[in-house]
């Protein structure tokens, strides 16, 4: 179990200053394609682009040169890769979308958004020294969420897109609170997981090989299943709902160790949504526009019909094994290319192939910021990096499942690449969290703990461990040297 | 917590195979069909800035493309817009297409299989792609003797070669004009559509293979008197032949067309019985042998088939299970028996290859840029109807049908024609629809034809197969055999 949890004490900055590169010549290589397919020329502010993104992810990389010099150094790169690519397919859109007269200008707010994303990586890389601090605050956390959740629902603040109340409009721009309720939910579930595991992994009825918990220790996921049919009840947007049971049900797990509460989960969810499809022609229409999804019927239905997502299938269709080409097909006929649909819109132009390397991105960052997880010693920092890695991939299931028509579609946006400012802000503010546990977890561990928090602080789960050996590495304290124990041979670090 | 952490990552990893195989069926697995969608205007788009290969009949092009100073690069044209519209179909950047601009749009488009080659030479020489030119068998002469004959009335006219199965005239009227839902204002093209839809008698319809399908009428009885002679009966042989016909269980009768005797002794030979189509006679012999017999009779001249021509030809339809007074009025190609032109085509052209049917084909050759032949169609048995012996006997009262019967309209000098007449009953307010079907030389049969003129055309209530639909149908063997 704790066999390769720790690397050798090495800060890999350089790698990632290799990578990044790499990962910067893919976003602007990209960038001057699409502007010599659509306009024939090089992009006259090609300079000014590249050094605002080189500018901003250098500055990303000084900024954990600073203050978190052993952080993964794989992370950073993949989200400037994909995070390029996205806003190379959102100029090319806007290049259809415009005219002379009224140009559509879609690139240079998610530009801006980038920006502001990683001013807030970087402060949170900053501000935040230590992630277990978060762990003081998740009942905060708990309120802020669902204050979060329920912030659109708020009269004259919250607007409704499409028939989902999933928005809340500042000024001239809507966000969707949801996207940042997503980490404070995350903060709050580890922290609440963290200390109830064992209770709620303690051994109830065993039925057909499962076993099952204890009826009284059913609250908190009948909570968080409530929650999660309320958004989608009232705010009409399945996918939220189902990215938030999700993230509970996926951390239980990690906390719990038990198969019982996925299955729970997975049964309440699908007996929600079943009974939710059966009551509200909103939900009825997503099954029924992924079920019969070619019937012309559906095709052609003005609302709630699969128009849109048979569309975007034709376009995918249309790029086949290796695609159009950057400005040769024809994403702009799917309506919401630059958000929901952009991964349609990259298979057109990029082909199953280029496709197939963006998903590979995203299950490295996923699988990165799991290991992340398993190389933290604090079982906060374990449930904290692992839902939130889990959350990234689960949402990219929900959304490329959706305009492939392997699940119902719903209004989720792909992180990093789909246009939109929440979705931006709160996903860079992810990696900066995973960037920050990471740079705990690979740090090589002085014999003097370097971190003053107070031991007592993971009290409740260290006695023991409920396998009985310690098998498991939650705390720091004890169990933390078992992780070098294991590694170094019993005996060598015992002062 | 690091064992379910590791399963978790287990499965994120399967999460992603998942969305990969999804993602490979939908842009490799499935995408010829998702390309080939109808409603994929995509793919449209993308057509249109290539060359699409040309519709070639008789050594011309009656459509191509044309480079034009546009977005989309080629505007398709039409060269006798109207007069073929039914087989080359429409292409449209609204309406997706139709007839073989469907059909044969992989060809025509050149990312067919079979082209494969032809685009690696393209790749290598650097040489503009280019789709193939896919060459009709229909006759242009014929194709313009039916247009003539048929004029202003509703109906269909197809030909096909006997021997080959090759459909040598395609028409159908109303037509319309593709060339004005080839343009690339959407706006004009949904204009013109909405004008079409609303225009009297569906123009858009082709009414020879896919329209909504007809009663046959009198030309049933060749299936009727093929079950017959199959089952042995001779053409001499004496049958019933009532002035009237008790249908069973119904107080209802069956009389003759105006009321007339078909004989005054009660009964008649089966040749005669066709020669003047004496309802009684086929009523109370489908009475006789059966549905079930009828039905596999029709079946066996192509009924019930899902034909490819490769446009896609609606199947022609017997009653599944008819009680007694409805076997009666289908065994004379009433009650809910219905046929596309197309099919009663078949029935005379497979009588006239000795009981063999051939299956009809509309595309002669696929050919590439250089007129290399890529495909050809090669003429393809769909099955043997009736015997060579049943078969010669129809010939034989066909003749008699054209020399001394209702088909004498159909008479040509100097070549012997053998046909059916129909007048077939449509509502009791309606005029019935005319048809006549033929093929000749009676002799060495080179030509079947079926024509229909919907509700009587120009006579109305007065007209007859024998005297509507007949001499249209001359005009086009005469066109064929020139």
């Amino acid at each position: 179990m704790a066999t390769v949890l720790t690397q050798p004490a090495r800060s890999s900055r350089t790698l990632e200053l290799w990578l990044l590169a790499l990962a910067l010549a893919v976003g602007v290589g990209a960038y001057a394609l699409v502007g010599m397919a659509m306009e024939d020329s090089i992009p006259p502010d090609i300079v000014g682009y590249s050094a605002g993104l080189i500018g901003l992810s250098v500055g990303l990389h000084l900024v954990l040169r600073w203050r978190a010099p052993y952080a993964d150094p794989v992370l950073l790169p993949v989200v400037v890769g994909l995070n390029g690519i996205g806003l190379a397919m959102i100029y090319r859109l806007d290049a259809s979308y415009g005219t002379a007269d009224a140009p559509s200008t879609f690139a240079e707010r998610q530009l801006a958004w980038t920006a502001l994303g990683v001013v807030m990586a970087a402060l949170v890389l900053i501000v935040l020294r230590d992630h277990r601090t978060l762990r003081r605050y998740t009942y905060t956390a708990m309120l802020v969420g669902l204050l979060l959740l329920v912030l659109p629902l708020v009269p004259h603040l919250g607007v409704e897109i499409n028939g989902a109340r999933i928005w809340i409009r500042i000024g001239d721009n809507s966000l969707q609170p949801a996207e940042f309720a997503k980490i404070a939910l995350a903060v709050f579930f580890a922290g609440y997981l963290v200390t109830m595991r064992d209770t709620l992994a303690l051994a109830g009825p065993k039925v057909m090989g499962l076993q099952l918990p204890r009826p009284r220790d059913l609250g908190p996921i009948l909570l968080a299943w409530a929650a999660s049919l309320a958004v989608l009840v009232f705010q009409r947007d399945l996918g939220t709902s189902l990215l938030f049971f999700g993230l509970f049900v996926g951390m239980l797990y990690l906390a719990t160790e038990r198969i019982s509460w996925v299955v729970i989960g997975l049964g309440l969810f699908m007996g929600g949504a079943l009974t939710a499809a059966q009551v509200f022609p909103h939900v009825a229409g997503r099954f029924n526009g992924w079920l019969n999804a070619y019937d012309n019927e559906v095709f052609n239905a003005a609302f709630g019909g699969s128009g849109q997502l048979v569309r975007g299938l034709f376009g995918m269709a249309n790029g086949g094994l290796f695609g159009t080409g950057w400005g040769q097909g024809y994403p702009q006929l799917v309506p919401y290319a630059e958000s929901d649909f952009i991964i349609p819109s990259l298979g057109e132009e990029l082909g199953l192939t280029g496709l197939l390397a963006i998903l590979v991105c995203y299950l490295v960052l996923a699988e990165r910021g799991l290991r992340t997880a398993v190389g933290v010693r604090d079982g906060f920092g374990k449930l904290f990096a692992g839902g939130m890695s889990f959350v990234i991939a689960f949402q990219c299931f929900v959304v490329v499942g959706g305009v492939t028509r392997l699940i119902p579609l719903t209004g989720l946006t792909m992180p990093f690449m789909a246009y939109g400012g929440s979705s931006l802000l709160a996903n860079w503010m992810i990696v900066a969290l995973l960037l920050r546990i990471s740079d705990s977890a690979r740090r090589p561990a002085p014999p003097s703990s370097p971190v003053p928090d107070a031991p007592s602080d993971d009290s409740p789960i260290v006695v023991g461990g409920r396998d009985g050996g310690g098998r498991d590495s939650d705390g720091r304290g004890v169990e933390a040297s078992d992780n070098e124990t294991v590694q170094l041979g019993v005996g060598e670090v015992r002062p | 917590m690091n064992t379910p952490l590791r399963r978790l990552s287990m499965v994120v990893v399967v999460m992603f195979l998942a969305l990969m195989m999804s993602a490979t069926w939908v842009q490799y697995v499935r995408a010829p069909d998702l390309n080939n969608d109808p409603r994929n205007v995509r793919t449209l788009y993308r057509e249109y800035d290539r060359a699409r290969g040309p519709i070639v009949v008789g050594g011309e092009a009656i459509a191509s493309s044309e480079p034009v100073d546009s977005p989309f690069g080629y505007l398709r044209s039409y060269s006798d817009g109207p007069l073929y519209a039914h087989a080359t179909g429409y292409f449209s950047v609204v309406y997706g297409r139709s007839g073989i601009e469907r059909a044969m749009n992989t060809e025509l488009n050149g990312t067919a299989d079979s082209l494969f080659y032809s685009r690696l030479q393209d790749l290598v020489t650097g040489r503009q792609p280019e789709g193939a030119a896919v060459e009709l068998t229909l006759d242009p002469a014929a194709q313009q003797a039916a247009w003539d004959a048929l004029g202003d009335q509703r109906g269909a006219v197809v030909a096909m070669d006997t021997r080959t199965g090759e459909v040598l005239v395609m028409v159908s009227k109303p037509s319309y004009d593709p060339n004005i839902l080839a343009v690339h204002s959407s706006r004009e093209v949904t204009e013109r559509w909405a004008e079409l839809n609303e225009a009297d008698g569906n123009p858009l319809t082709n009414r020879a293979i896919a329209g909504n399908t007809y009663p046959p009428g009198s030309t049933f009885k060749l299936v009727t008197a093929a079950a017959a002679l199959e089952d042995g009966l001779g053409i001499d042989e004496q049958i019933d032949a009532p002035d009237q016909l008790p249908l069973p269980q119904s107080t209802a009768v069956l009389r003759n067309f105006g009321g007339s005797s078909c004989s005054p002794t009660g009964t008649q030979t089966l040749g005669d019985a066709l020669r003047i189509s004496c309802n009684t006679a086929f009523g109370q012999l489908g009475l006789d042998l059966g549905a079930d017999a009828v039905r596999a009779q029709a079946e066996a001249f192509g009924f019930g088939q899902e034909l490819q021509i490769p446009t896609t030809v609606t199947p022609s339809y017997f009653p599944e299970d008819p009680n007694d007074p409805n076997t009666v009025l289908s065994a004379i190609g009433q009650y809910e028996v219905r046929v596309t032109p197309l099919q009663v085509a078949m029935l005379s052209a497979a009588i006239a290859n000795d009981g063999v049917l051939m299956e009809p084909q509309l595309v002669r050759s696929v050919r590439g840029q250089d007129l290399e032949v890529i495909r050809e169609t090669r003429p393809q048995e769909l099955g043997r109807a009736v015997s060579t012996s049943t078969a010669e006997a129809l010939q034989d009262m066909m003749v008699e049908v054209v020399q001394n019967g209702t088909g004498r309209a159909a008479q040509i000098s100097g070549v012997q024609v053998a046909g059916k007449t129909g007048t077939a009953q449509t509502s009791a307010e309606a005029a019935p629809h005319a048809w006549f079907t033929a093929f000749a030389p009676a002799d060495d049969p080179r030509v079947a034809v079926a024509v229909i003129v919907e509700n009587g055309g120009a006579m109305g209530n007065e007209a007859t197969g024998g005297a509507v639909a007949a001499p249209i149908a001359r005009s086009v063997i005469q066109a064929v055999l020139e």
